[in-house]
């Protein structure tokens, strides 16, 4: 260890009441005073389902977080990876006071200063430099650390020419970049930090990153930092944990914590579709999205290869001519690629046939695919046609242009060879 | 397993001590109170024509209209050679600061939603922004009344008999008890507000009969001759006090007594106090019911 522990959480818990404050609160909250001037238990604390938005709870009251415990030693960058839902915005609304957990404490050695959202408290009718001093003492800089910095946050923000005017005449680009640049400047001994980072364009981001990089690297500084960019968990962070449910399932180092979480999400949905039953001489039974170890999947890490099951049934007439196809395309419908043989090259024999097309890995860019699987005889006849039979999602762990998330840098990353002349 | 001596600087829990006030973090956050107060005054009239000449006109018209229906139509006295347009801008300039500040502070938490729910900082530095902002206002409107002071003083014909007594050095304790009444409610209507928005409603128009209460436009001795049953309402409401102590110490005219100024600093310090316990204990909290 060695290393001294700057933020401990023990057991924080946050309940929630569900529907609409009205009729029923002040009795709840008559209730919970009667409670509490006999020294008893709030009654409602005993309630309450652990949060899972698609099923339908039993109570009013839900566990937003329930009991959680870790430590942060100082100087480690630890992510915070979650779907939605899981947890991670109250979590980290409890660091950074907002709120009160409902049950249990953290300890701190340090200063926190958060930020869940860039440019808080900013007011369009001031010019930027006012809101440099607003925003930065909101954050808890005080008005002196600020002047000192003055001139690098106005440079870090690219808005010098503007740095008079008020922030309504800006757009909404360059009020980010002031924000952010008030941000990143501040100095505290633990950062919290929500996806700040998706915002402004990829010069910016870069930067963004960059910055982050800076600020947990070199300067050792403790930092909390929740996003959904698998890849800057992995560039960024040391250790991370997985929220599901309000719970923490998994404590580790942020690669094998982002492994664990696409893991999980595996088994939360696998795309499968399946007509075993089809009466046609030739058809196709099943379709479904597998991962390396022939399980059902649908979200796979950069590096990690995606397969295809296929499954067909073939009549004695189609087997030496017909053709099964597949096509994959984006989310924006745009075909991507197709790949496609001839049944007779594999197969001799009529009858029920599985297939299995492996897609190359880091090749397909972070993103949404489908994939159309067509059985035909090409230009005569069309057995069955799939379309968007499956979906399956590209998750970004760290490919090279993953400083580029957000932004369409193409649809499939290819090894080019470079070369100087 | 924390049997290890570790000091730690501060815990973040559910439980929480009644007064838990940490004046040391408010200190801390000085500089966004100053912030805070500079945005209050250079926004509120940014893209007017007449700006900051709104804070003379308000109370102005006010007191003509009072002098007009109460004292020429309804022909309230107003005390001996003293002019009854100055008697109203006396109470009018007193009773509109702690109007501002109670109106101004009584919705902190609805208002600053976006902020409180985003990132911490002391939340009572925004109350009292609008408190020390205010006295910004109420200085401007303190000298529109002395520059009428000094023409009814000096040039009216016939020269008016009005003149401050010397307990007019104690003014400045008016305006922060004043100050701190207005805070002190505002602080525990914006804490219930945060839950039961009926309160908002109730606190426009129970403003407005609180100076219909508090012997804004006619002199306490009056209302007691002509409606005795009921002049105890006007008489222990502590802004009455402040306000015929404000008329006492700058026209001479009012009722006042150590006595009543007393018991004017005991409420308000009562009533600050448990605006900042219950406003103390709602921001820990609040977004979650807001």
């Amino acid at each position: 260890m060695g290393k001294e522990i700057i933020l401990k959480t023990e057991n924080i818990s946050k309940q929630y009441r569900l529907g609409v404050v009205g009729t029923g609160t002040i009795g709840h909250d008559l209730n919970r005073w009667w409670y509490k001037i006999r020294g008893k238990e709030d009654p409602y604390l005993k309630v309450g389902d652990s949060n899972d938005r698609s099923t339908k709870g039993y109570s009013d009251y839900v566990w937003a977080l329930q009991d959680v415990s870790f430590d942060v030693e100082q100087g480690e960058v630890l992510g915070i990876i979650g779907k939605n839902g899981a947890g991670k915005s109250t979590l980290l609304k409890i660091l950074s006071k907002v709120t009160t957990p409902t049950t249990g404490e953290i300890k701190t050695k340090g200063r926190i200063a958060s930020l869940l959202e860039v440019g808080t408290g900013f007011h369009p009718e001031m010019t930027g430099k006012e809101n440099i001093f607003l925003n930065g003492t909101i954050l808890g800089m005080t008005k002196k650390e600020i002047q000192s910095k003055l001139d690098e946050i106005i440079d870090f923000s690219g808005c010098r020419r503007y740095i008079d005017t008020p922030v309504k005449r800006y757009s909404s680009g360059m009020t980010v970049r002031l924000a952010f640049a008030v941000a990143a400047h501040l100095d505290p001994d633990i950062l919290v930090i929500d996806e700040v980072l998706a915002v402004g364009d990829a010069e910016f981001q870069n930067k963004a990153i960059g910055k982050m990089q800076e600020i947990s690297g070199s300067n050792g500084r403790t930092v909390l930092f929740v996003s959904h960019n698998m890849a800057a968990i992995k560039t960024l962070c040391t250790k991370a944990i997985v929220l599901e449910h309000g719970k923490v399932k998994f404590k580790g180092s942020a690669d094998e914590a982002v492994d664990f979480y696409l893991k999980n999400e595996i088994t939360s949905s696998g795309e499968h579709y399946a007509h075993e039953t089809s009466e046609k001489s030739s058809d196709i039974l099943s379709v479904s999205v597998l991962d390396s170890q022939n399980e059902l999947c649908s979200v796979f890490a950069f590096n990690h290869k995606a397969h295809l099951k296929i499954k067909v049934k073939v009549s004695e007439k189609h087997l030496p001519v017909s053709v099964l196809s597949v096509r994959v395309i984006d989310q924006y419908e745009r075909p991507i690629f197709t790949s496609e043989i001839y049944l007779k090259d594999f197969i001799n024999s009529a009858g029920i046939h599985s297939f299995n097309i492996e897609f190359p890995n880091k090749t397909l860019t972070p993103n949404d695919y489908r994939a159309h699987v067509i059985f035909h005889i090409p230009n005569q006849e069309l057995i069955r046609n799939l379309e968007s039979v499956v979906s399956f999602n590209i998750e970004e762990t760290g490919s090279e242009l993953h400083k580029y998330a957000g932004l369409d840098y193409g649809c499939v990353v290819l090894d080019c060879k470079w070369n100087k002349i | 397993m924390s049997t290890k001596n570790e000091n730690w600087l501060y815990t973040i829990s559910a439980k929480q001590a009644l007064i838990s006030f940490n004046f040391k973090e408010v200190w801390n956050y000085r500089d966004l109170l100053f912030l805070f107060v500079k945005r209050n005054i250079i926004t509120v009239y940014k893209q007017t024509v007449l700006g900051p000449l709104w804070y003379f006109i308000q109370p102005l018209f006010t007191s003509i209209i009072f002098t007009l229906i109460f004292n020429n139509m309804a022909s309230i006295p107003t005390g001996e050679g003293v002019p009854s347009f100055l008697f109203n801008l006396a109470g009018i300039t007193s009773w509109n600061y702690f109007k501002e500040c109670l109106t101004g502070t009584s919705d902190t938490f609805a208002q600053n939603q976006g902020i409180f729910g985003k990132v911490y900082f002391p939340r009572v530095i925004v109350p009292l922004s609008t408190v020390v902002t205010n006295l910004f206002k109420f200085g401007i409107q303190l000298l529109v009344f002395i520059g009428f002071y000094i023409y009814y003083a000096f040039f009216s014909d016939p020269v008016s008999n009005v003149a401050p007594t010397k307990a007019i050095i104690f003014l400045p304790i008016l305006v922060i008890l004043m100050g701190l009444l207005g805070l002190g409610l505002g602080m525990i209507i914006s804490s219930m507000t945060t839950k039961y928005r009926d309160l908002k409603v109730l606190v426009v128009f129970g403003v407005q009969l609180l100076m219909y209460g508090s012997a804004v436009m006619y002199p306490l001795s009056y209302f007691k001759q002509k409606l005795p049953d009921i002049s105890w309402i006007v008489e222990y409401n502590p802004m009455t006090i402040i306000i015929e102590a404000f008329r006492y110490m700058t026209l001479g005219v009012g009722d006042y007594s150590l006595l009543k100024i007393m018991y004017a600093i005991v409420i308000t310090i009562i009533l600050f106090l448990l605006g900042l316990v219950i406003f103390n204990k709602t921001e820990k909290s609040f977004i979650d019911t807001i």
